[in-house]
C-alpha cells in the first residue's frame, strides 16, 4: 500500500460491506435515494464508542463479515449489532465483543463475526473513514456506482482509507448491555398511503398473518413470503413517492417491504409504512425470519420515534470504561508486560 | 380532486392532489414545492414532486404531522405565487440503427412510418412531470396521443445510459445503465446526472424539453465534447 496512508487491508470483503453515514438528504427530488445505514441507531452507537460524531462515516457490514489487516499504526475501533464480535490474530490473539471500543495494531489481523441476532453490524474507526462525500454523504449506493469506496461495496484488495494513522491515548469505552428484545414483537406500521387500493381482507391479512423474510432481500428491500395481498382497485398506480419503510405490492401480490437504498418513486400501490422507530429492526432481519404486523396511528408513530430517540440518548450517556479486568485495555496490558520483564530480570 | 394529507409513516406526509398524469395537476404540485422551498418550515427535511402529489418529508423530533398540515393547508389556495424559474432545454437524440432498437416496432404498433415517429417525438415539446426510478431520471410528457403504447411485455434486463424511450403517454430518458420495460426510440450523448456538478441532475420537474434529430456522426463529435466537458447542452429561461 501507499506509504504513509492508514487503511485498513481488505482480506476477504464480507458479503456485503459498505461505507455508510445516516444518508444523502435532499437529492430525492431529482431521483437519488437516500441510503445510510439500514439501522441508524447502530451506526451511531459505534462512533460514539471511538468518539466521533454519531453521524460519521462507518463500515456496515451485512451477514458475513470481512476481514482486514491493520495497516496503520494503532487504530481504535468499535463494533456493534447484537451478538457480534472481533477475532483478532497476531501477536496477542482475542476476541472482543460488540459493544465496546478496542485498539488494533500494526499488522494485526481481525475478522468480523457477524452474530445469529443481527444480519447487519457497524465497525466504526476513530476518526472516521476518509472517503469523499458525493452529494453530501460519504454512503455508499451501489446500483449508481455513488459515494463509499468508488461507489462499490468492499472488494479483495482494497484499503478502506482512515482519517487518522494513530488512535488517541485513551481507555476503551463500551455501551451497558441491553436486555436482549423480545423477537416476536410486531412490527409497527402507519396504513396507508394508498391501503384503500386494497380489499378489505388484504388489510385483514397484513395485520393477522404471519410473513417471513424472503430471499429476494438486499439494501433496496426485502420481498415478504407469505399471504398475498389482494388489490380492489388495480395495481398500477400512477407514480407518488415511496418513503423507508413503505410495503408496496406489486400485481402479484406478494409485498415488498422498502430499505435504505429504495427508489424515490414508484407506481405500486403501498398499503403500510413501517414507523421509523422499527426500521432498524428490519435492517437486523435476515431471510427465514418471522415478522408480523400491528397498526398504529400516525401520532402515536411520531411519539415512537421521539421515545426510541430519548432511550438511545440515554444509553449514550452511560457509556463506561471497560473495565481493566477484561484483559483487553491496552494500558494494563502494557503494565503486564513491565512486570513480567521486572520479574524475569531478578531470575 | 379535493385535496388529500396522507401519512406515509411518521416522516413523510404526502399532498394528493390528484391520480392522473395531467398538466394542470402538476402545476399544483409544483406551486405548492416552490412555496415550500422558497419558505421552509422548521422540521422539514426535503421535498419530492410526483405527477400527482408533494411528499413532505419531515422529521418528528423537530415537528408533527398535525402541524405540517396545519402550515401546508393555507397554502394551496395560494394563487399568487409562481413556482420557480425553469429551463427549456434542447436535446440532441440519434434515432438511427443501433441507438434505436424498438423503432421499427414502434412504428408497426402505431401503424406509422418510423420518420413519422421521429417526427412526432422531436416535434414536441415536453413537460418535466418528476424524475425518479433512478437518480436524473425524467418522467416527460405528454407524447402525441398516436405514440401511446403500453410498456414492453418482456423488459430488458440492460438499457444503455442515454437511450430515449416511450411508453404510455411518457418519454424518459436512461441517465445510466439499467433493466428497463420502455421502447427505445433513440439515444443521446448528454449527460443526465453527473454528482460533481453543483445540480447534479441536468433537468428539473417544471422544465421543459425538446428533443433534435442528430446522426451518428453528430452523436459520436457530441459524445467526444461531452466526456471532454466541453459541451454544453442548449438551454434557455421559460416563462411560467
Amino acid at each position: 500500500m501507499t506509504p504513509g496512508l492508514s487503511g485498513l487491508k481488505v482480506l476477504a470483503p464480507g458479503l456485503h460491506t459498505t461505507v455508510q453515514d445516516l444518508g444523502r438528504i435532499g437529492y430525492q427530488n431529482v431521483g437519488v435515494p437516500v441510503s445510510g445505514a439500514l439501522d441508524g441507531f447502530g451506526l451511531r452507537l459505534a462512533n460514539a464508542l471511538v468518539g466521533n460524531l454519531q453521524g460519521a462515516a462507518a463500515l456496515e457490514i451485512l451477514v458475513s463479515g470481512p476481514s482486514f489487516e491493520i495497516a496503520a499504526g494503532k487504530v481504535r475501533v468499535a463494533l456493534v449489532g447484537a451478538g457480534a464480535s472481533l477475532a483478532i490474530r497476531g501477536e496477542r490473539p482475542r476476541t472482543v465483543s460488540e459493544g465496546q471500543s478496542t485498539t488494533l495494531l500494526q499488522g494485526e489481523v481481525v475478522q468480523v463475526v457477524v452474530g445469529r441476532q443481527s444480519a447487519c453490524c457497524y465497525l466504526a474507526v476513530e476518526g472516521g473513514i476518509a472517503v469523499p462525500r458525493v452529494l453530501g454523504s460519504a454512503s455508499t449506493y451501489v446500483r449508481a456506482g455513488l459515494g463509499g469506496l468508488n461507489g462499490r461495496a468492499l472488494q479483495r484488495d482494497a484499503v478502506v482509507p482512515l482519517a487518522i494513522g494513530c488512535a488517541s491515548e485513551r481507555g476503551e469505552l463500551r455501551a451497558p448491555v441491553m436486555p436482549p428484545a423480545p423477537v416476536d414483537r410486531p412490527i409497527r406500521i402507519v396504513l396507508g398511503p394508498q391501503h384503500k387500493y386494497f380489499r378489505k381482507e388484504a388489510l385483514t391479512t397484513l395485520l393477522d398473518a404471519e410473513f417471513r423474510v424472503s430471499k429476494d432481500t438486499d439494501r433496496m428491500g426485502m420481498r415478504l413470503d407469505g399471504p398475498l395481498l389482494h388489490h380492489s382497485t388495480g395495481w398500477d398506480i400512477v407514480s407518488d413517492a415511496i418513503a423507508t419503510g413503505s410495503i408496496q405490492v406489486p400485481g402479484s401480490g406478494q409485498p415488498i417491504l422498502l430499505l435504505a437504498d429504495h427508489q424515490t418513486t414508484g407506481g405500486y400501490p403501498k398499503i403500510a409504512t413501517v414507523i421509523s422507530a422499527d426500521l432498524p429492526r428490519l435492517g437486523r432481519c435476515r431471510p427465514a425470519d418471522r415478522l408480523r404486523f400491528v397498526a398504529v396511528d400516525p401520532e402515536a408513530a411520531e411519539e415512537l420515534c421521539r421515545q426510541a430517540e430519548r432511550e438511545f440518548a440515554s444509553r449514550i450517556a452511560v457509556l463506561e470504561p471497560v473495565p481493566d479486568s477484561s484483559g483487553l485495555n491496552l494500558g494494563l496490558l502494557y503494565g503486564e508486560n513491565l512486570i513480567s520483564g521486572v520479574t524475569t530480570g531478578f531470575e | 380532486m379535493k385535496v388529500r394529507f396522507l401519512s406515509a409513516g411518521d416522516r413523510a406526509l404526502v399532498v394528493e392532489f390528484g391520480d392522473r398524469v395531467d398538466r394542470a395537476l402538476s402545476e399544483r404540485v409544483l406551486r405548492l414545492d416552490a412555496i415550500i422551498r422558497s419558505n421552509p418550515f422548521a422540521g422539514i427535511v426535503e421535498t419530492v414532486p410526483t405527477f400527482r402529489s408533494l411528499a413532505v418529508y419531515f422529521d418528528p423530533l423537530l415537528t408533527s404531522r398535525a402541524e405540517l398540515q396545519r402550515a401546508i393547508g393555507p397554502l394551496l389556495g395560494r394563487r399568487d405565487h409562481r413556482r420557480g424559474a425553469a429551463s427549456l432545454w434542447q436535446v440532441p437524440v440519434c434515432y438511427e440503427g443501433e441507438f434505436a432498437p424498438d423503432l421499427a416496432e414502434v412504428a408497426r404498433l402505431t401503424g406509422l412510418t418510423p420518420d413519422e415517429v421521429v417526427a412526432l417525438h422531436s416535434g414536441t415539446r415536453f413537460h418535466v412531470y418528476m424524475l425518479g426510478f433512478l437518480p436524473g431520471f425524467p418522467y416527460m410528457g405528454d407524447l402525441p396521443a398516436q405514440l401511446a403504447l403500453p410498456r414492453r411485455a418482456d423488459p430488458r434486463l440492460r438499457v444503455p445510459a442515454g437511450s430515449i424511450s416511450i411508453a404510455t403517454s411518457l418519454t424518459a430518458i436512461y441517465p445510466c445503465e439499467s433493466p428497463g420495460g420502455w421502447h427505445l426510440i433513440g439515444a443521446t450523448p448528454i449527460r443526465m446526472f453527473d454528482p460533481e456538478r453543483t445540480e447534479p441532475a441536468l433537468f428539473a420537474p417544471g422544465d421543459a424539453v425538446r428533443f433534435h434529430a442528430i446522426d451518428m456522426a453528430a452523436f459520436v463529435s457530441i459524445r467526444q465534447a461531452v466526456e471532454n466537458r466541453s459541451y454544453k447542452v442548449e438551454s434557455e429561461p421559460v416563462a411560467i
